[in-house]
């Protein structure tokens, strides 16, 4: 099969194409710029949700009951679940399908592993074109699932309409939440394994977090008062007049599925408020300008590395630098300088 | 980071029996051989194990049986690849297996069968050299 006869069969959702198109945009196989220039007017249908969270916190099993629901209500879904690559032998061990076993032989959810190749941020640097190909495949939901977060691996913010952070009782640290630096990208917070004891605990921490940011989850508020690029995508909604979305807090025990309907609800009403309030066109620019400039710098830096005059200029100041014969800055502005023009 | 191609393995434990230290044992290994392992875990069906195999776009299927039913299980996730058309899939089994029943497999499209004796070196050494794409 060659990429057109691959993409126009994934746009109806064969599965196999569907999964082939995924490994050529993971892969950056041969055709894979035009395959997906081809399939993204077909995007942006699908409401993308992010499960994030500490290790071991429950998000596989967690994602898997939210498909479990979404599938009950007649929805399709697409996951792509992400585990780390290890950085010494480039290999990966990816668990996380395990957890959703039930699902395989449901062709209303399609689940693709993925490792992180070297990337940072919690997800992989193809999350986002795997994201692209289950959304124009015409799956209703994309579920990402990050890697077991720890400090700032948010960067499924920039991918995700709503990002649900998954928080547990009994890691030990008490404000672990709110250390964790990762509150403000939950539009969504879940304190799983509620039949843990000192859930109520972690409910009230967040819920301070919360109030000591505003009540509003950090990314609305960083939209408010920015337009779209023409101006006008808000102009008929006054921001004022639609309440400031509260982050909720929900309970599950995830093993036995409680409290996942009300996760379901909860990010569809998250949704439902982004598209009021004109929201969801401002997080889907900021998606679209994180990963044009992504893109930029990736391309900079292969054409950097397939310069050979560049490399040997780089390599030359590179050598002043460590003389002490010029200063780091001063060797990037001569390196820029040449490879600009 | 390596360039190439990663190679990607679903490790699968076909059929009933309850314990897949085995099966655990080789994902590791191959995921320290920088290949990428997607494992499913205990009981699967065959079904279950090629759908998830076309899911995830695998090279190879690595199935590990202990049970003796690999004289069903192993021919059956064979037809169903076939079925579906999946031809350019390494598939690779492991376990209990006796000496007599591998000419009968590897008739049916297993590449090759590793007995407890084999070492994981030898199933790494084995995908790397015949992976089929
Ligand atoms: N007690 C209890 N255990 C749970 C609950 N939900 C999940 N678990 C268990 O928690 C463990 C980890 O679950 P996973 O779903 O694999 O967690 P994860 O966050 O995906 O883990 P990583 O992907 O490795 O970061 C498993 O043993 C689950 O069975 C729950 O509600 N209560
Ligand atoms: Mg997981």
């Amino acid at each position: 099969m060659g990429w057109q006869e691959i993409v126009s069969r994934a746009l109806v959702r064969d599965i196999r194409a569907v999964s082939r198109l995924i490994s050529i945009v993971e892969d950056r196989r041969s055709g894979f710029e035009d395959a997906y220039a081809a399939i993204y007017p077909h995007t942006g249908k699908a409401h993308v949700i992010g499960i994030t969270g500490p290790p071991g916190s429950g998000k596989s099993t967690l994602v898997d009951k939210i498909a479990a629901e979404y599938r009950r209500r007649g929805k399709t879904v697409g996951i792509v679940a992400v585990d780390p690559t290890s950085p010494f032998t480039g290999g990966a061990l990816l668990g996380d399908r395990l957890r959703m076993q039930r699902h395989s032989l449901d062709d209303g959810v399609f689940i693709r592993s993925m490792g992180t190749r070297g990337h940072l941020g919690g997800v992989a640097r193809a999350t986002s074109g795997v994201v692209d190909v289950l959304d124009a495949a015409g799956y209703d939901y994309v579920l990402i699932e990050t890697v077991g977060v720890g400090q700032s691996e948010v960067e499924v913010a920039s991918l995700a309409d709503t990002v649900a952070l998954v928080q547990v009782p009994g890691l030990g640290d008490d404000i672990q939440v709110i250390k964790a630096g990762v509150m403000e990208i939950g539009d969504v917070f879940v304190v799983n394994k509620k039949d843990r004891p000192g859930v109520e605990r972690v409910v009230a921490e967040i819920r301070m977090a919360l109030d000591l940011a505003g009540n509003v989850s950090g990314r609305s508020r960083a939209y408010s008062g920015h337009h779209g690029p023409t101006g006008a995508t808000t102009g008929t909604v006054d921001a004022t007049e639609v309440a400031p979305w509260r982050p909720p807090i929900l309970q599950t025990m995830a093993e036995s599925g409680e409290g996942v309907a009300e996760v379901c609800d909860t990010c569809d009403a998250h949704m439902h408020r982004l598209s009021e309030d004109g929201a969801l066109v401002e997080r889907r620019f900021r998606r679209a300008r994180s990963e044009t400039m992504q893109i930029a710098s990736d391309l900079i830096w292969r054409g950097l590395a397939d310069d050979r005059r560049a490399l040997d200029a780089a390599e030359e100041l590179a050598w002043k630098v460590a003389r002490r014969e010029m200063d780091p800055y001063a060797a990037g502005w001569s390196l820029r300088e040449l490879i600009v023009n | 980071m390596d360039e190439g191609k990663k190679i990607r393995v679903l490790v699968a434990k076909p059929g009933l029996d309850g314990h897949d230290r085995g099966a655990k044992v080789v994902a590791r290994a191959l995921r320290d051989a920088g290949m990428e392992v997607i494992y499913t875990g205990l009981r699967q069906t065959p079904e279950q194990i090629v759908a998830a195999a076309i899911q995830e776009d695998v090279d190879v299927v690595a199935m590990s049986i202990l049970s003796g039913a690999h004289n069903y299980l192993f021919p059956r996730v064979m037809q169903l690849l076939h079925e579906r058309g999946v031809d350019d899939v390494l598939v690779v089994g492991g376990g209990i297996i006796p000496d007599e029943d591998i000419p009968g497999l590897k008739e049916c499209g297993i590449a090759e069968v590793f007995t407890p004796g084999a070492s994981t070196a030898d199933t790494v050494k084995f995908i790397r050299e015949n992976i089929k794409r």
